[in-house]
């Protein structure tokens, strides 16, 4: 029997669902009637809008999908005057303030407490600025994700952007795309460096040469010249306790077909991906089903028309992207771009940010750079095309003391999701949690010489959306007691990252107390410390332990850190609100 | 009456006749589940993988962890409330579930 969510999507769904939207925006909230609301708002993810969690009703989270992160010059602005105009709602936030833009795992931009009447007005000023929401969330094409600096950076094998444009053009908005089993989330990278985390998307495409008559590139041992393109791997995603690597399906692409290869892909996913179980729909379960070699050739005899090549040689042995190995292991500081400009990534705590802020770093990144402003995959901020000459002075900018390219390691490493604040999935309050970790263990925990980055990933619940399974520690939602009471606690994964050799946390001490959290990272620190093999890093120390060796090492503990949220913020309308029961939830917001 | 019954939000909720009525994230116990060798099982609750009801009854397949033993999976069908003259009460979070064996959900 196709599920709920899949009748509804096969009454309306797709460009159609704009409309009837709009129509909805005029005559307000109130307008979709009660027993048609959760289908409506199942339609409107396709359009970037998800309806916030219980308690919050008529509020929606907007998601702007720009594809590889790239934000052209200005675009940073409009975004940030949206914030500050849309943005606001009945809670506040205490660390955050009253408007915020989250920037997001997938090279993404969330607002949050948006009203539907606002959306028409929201929409034009986006789409006139180049901006869309289209497919950021539903059952298609999300937005595309990559090296942020393709296109400029130092390290690229082939420029990927070009091709990610092509791809966003043609599957935005595409009908025969439109309605896929689940979401379909696409990694294009050039580098060699892996920023484009591919292994963990459904469809990767990932820099490769290849010996074919007359291409251009470097030279092999046979004489013959090697093209530049890409390697196509399969199947990948971090949800619902059931991590997978994409997989490789033994195809190379030249990029002028990548789009045909992609469009073959999500076709087939379309035509045979499970429509009657969602937590069976992704296609890392069909790979797993039927075997790359089966998806291969079923892509080969159904859905391209021309004989694909097998896969070329990799560079993957050169990627340090998450991997934890002490160079270009993120995006942050100051890089050389191809050009002689540098791009300088700028560390952005758990990815939120004030309006206010947004704001003067798009005055930033006109002054000193080109005004163009990108967004990696750990929730960070990239300006770049940054002559060396204007580098000390904008080193000196006031705004750089809170988004500094030379953070500590514990700011620098932090990613959260979004939590309770506004998702109904969640377990625990998750990004403000994050900040006081973060606050707590800079104050606190020195990492031993040499070790200059920790990843520390907390998502809410087993969906992942912080990427928690490939981080040096993984934090994710979970409740335990404590003294009898129910507490918000979190199960501790370790050893996580990407690479050459990508490989998943493994949880080995579950459900620690939130406020024994902190504690426990410290008492680890102190083991990796003790423990150590000369430069070894965290990784690698993680790996050559067994869990029980490991689990004796997070030691939760009690510190002067203290949680105030503990108790279940589930049962809130809003966790930090001063009234914050439920019963107390304010009214869905009256039409202007 | 009928009751509209449904698990939304990715499995976060249960809706009762468009009403989200049943959470994730609360921790129920369990008398004699399936899930475990606990003879109370503390389970976190996770996600919802089914709805259905009987006769009163509204009833509930849970993927969770018990607390007390690690062990974790998704349960049988679990009651989380019932249906009285067209309107629905949870059943109290802190009381001992027993499982039931069938639904017609
Ligand atoms: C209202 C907030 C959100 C909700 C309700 C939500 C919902 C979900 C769900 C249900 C999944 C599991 C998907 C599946 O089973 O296929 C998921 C996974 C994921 N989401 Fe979110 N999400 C939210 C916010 C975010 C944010 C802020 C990001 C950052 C872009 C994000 C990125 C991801 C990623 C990276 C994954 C997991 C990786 C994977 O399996 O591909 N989500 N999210
Ligand atoms: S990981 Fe879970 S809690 Fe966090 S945003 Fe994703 S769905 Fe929500
Ligand atoms: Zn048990």
């Amino acid at each position: 029997m196709p599920t709920d969510v899949e009748n509804w999507k096969s009454e309306v769904y797709g460009n159609e669902v704009r409309d009837r939207l709009f129509e909805f925006a005029e005559a307000g909230f109130d307008s979709i009637p009660d027993d048609e609301r959760d289908a409506w708002f199942e339609r409107f993810k396709w359009w970037g809008l998800y309806h916030q969690r219980n308690g919050q009703e008529g509020y929606f989270m907007l998601r702007i999908g720009t594809p590889n992160g790239v934000l052209e010059p200005g675009q940073l602005r409009v975004v940030g005057e949206i914030a500050d105009e849309y943005a606001r709602g009945p809670g506040t936030n205490p660390i955050f303030g009253g408007a915020y833009a989250d920037f997001t795992t997938r090279q993404s931009i969330q607002l949050h407490w948006i009203e539907l009447s606002d959306v028409p007005a929201i929409f034009e000023k986006l789409e006139a600025n180049g901006l869309s929401t289209q497919q950021a969330c539903g059952d298609s094409w999300r937005n595309i994700v990559g090296n942020p600096v393709a296109g400029k950076d130092g390290q690229e094998v082939v420029d990927a952007w070009p091709v990610i444009r092509e791809l966003n053009e043609t599957f935005k908005g595409n009908d025969d795309h439109a309605n896929l089993p689940r979401k379909w989330k696409v990694s294009v990278t050039g580098s060699a460096d892996g920023s484009g985390q591919g292994d963990i998307n459904d469809l990767a495409f990932e820099p490769a040469y290849k010996a074919v008559g007359g291409g251009e590139g470097g030279v092999d041992n046979d004489g013959s010249e090697d093209a530049v393109g890409f390697n196509v791997r399969v199947g990948g995603g971090l949800s619902r306790n059931e991590p997978r690597l994409a997989r490789d399906i033994d195809v190379w692409v030249p990029p002028e077909k990548v789009p045909a290869v992609a469009g073959g892909l999500s076709a087939l996913f379309r035509d045979n991906g499970d429509r009657e179980d969602r937590y069976n729909a992704r296609i890392k379960f069909l790979v797993d089903e039927w075997g790359p070699e089966a998806v291969r050739e079923t892509l080969q005899d159904e859905y391209v028309d021309f004989e694909l090549e097998t896969a070329g040689r990799d560079v993957r042995e050169e990627y340090t992207y998450n991997t934890g190995s002490g160079e270009r292991n993120d995006l942050i500081g100051v890089h050389d771009q191809k050009d002689g400009r540098n791009f300088v990534g700028l560390n952005v705590l758990v990815g939120r940010m004030g309006a206010g802020d947004v704001l003067e770093l798009a005055d930033l990144a006109d002054e000193y750079g080109s005004g163009e402003v990108r967004l990696s995959q750990r929730q960070n901020v990239i300006v770049t095309d940054v002559p060396d000459d204007a580098l000390d002075a904008f080193r000196d900018e006031p705004l750089l003391e809170h988004y500094s390219p030379s953070p500590s390691p514990f700011m620098r490493g932090s990613v959260a999701c979004t939590g309770t604040e506004f998702c109904s999935l969640s377990i625990v309050e998750t990004k403000n949690r994050q900040v006081r970790f973060a606050r707590w263990l800079k104050a606190n925990v020195d990492l031993p010489g040499g070790v200059d980055e920790f990843h520390i990933h907390l998502s809410g619940c087993t969906a992942s959306c912080a990427q928690p399974q490939i981080a040096d520690v993984s934090l994710r939602g979970m409740k335990t007691r404590k003294d009898g009471d129910p507490v918000e606690a979190l199960d501790v994964g370790l050893g996580g990252g990407l690479g050459d050799e990508p490989g998943f946390a493994r949880w080995v001490t579950q459900r620690v107390p939130a406020d024994e959290v902190p504690g426990a990272i410290a008492n680890l620190i102190e083991g990796f410390a003790a423990e150590r093999d000369e430069d070894e890093s965290f990784r690698a120390f993680v790996a050559r332990h067994d869990d029980e060796e490991l689990d004796a090492l997070v030691e939760p503990k009690e510190t002067d850190y203290e949680d105030p949220m503990l108790h279940n913020t589930k049962r809130t309308w809003y966790p930090y609100a001063e009234n914050d029961a439920m019963e107390d939830a304010p009214p869905a917001p009256a039409d202007d | 009456m009928t009751t509209r019954l449904r698990v939304l939000d990715d499995g976060a909720w249960i809706s009762v006749d468009d009403d989200r009525k049943v959470r994730v994230s609360e921790l129920w116990r369990l008398d004699a589940s399936d899930l475990c060798d606990c003879a109370l099982t503390d389970l976190v609750v996770e996600n919802f993988q089914a709805v259905g009801v009987d006769g009163s009854t509204v009833e509930a397949r849970v993927y969770g962890q018990c607390i007390a033993c690690g062990e974790d999976g998704t349960t049988g069908w679990i009651p989380v409330g019932r249906v009285h003259g067209g309107s629905f009460a949870e059943i109290d979070r802190d009381a001992v579930r027993r499982p039931t064996d069938c639904s017609d959900g």
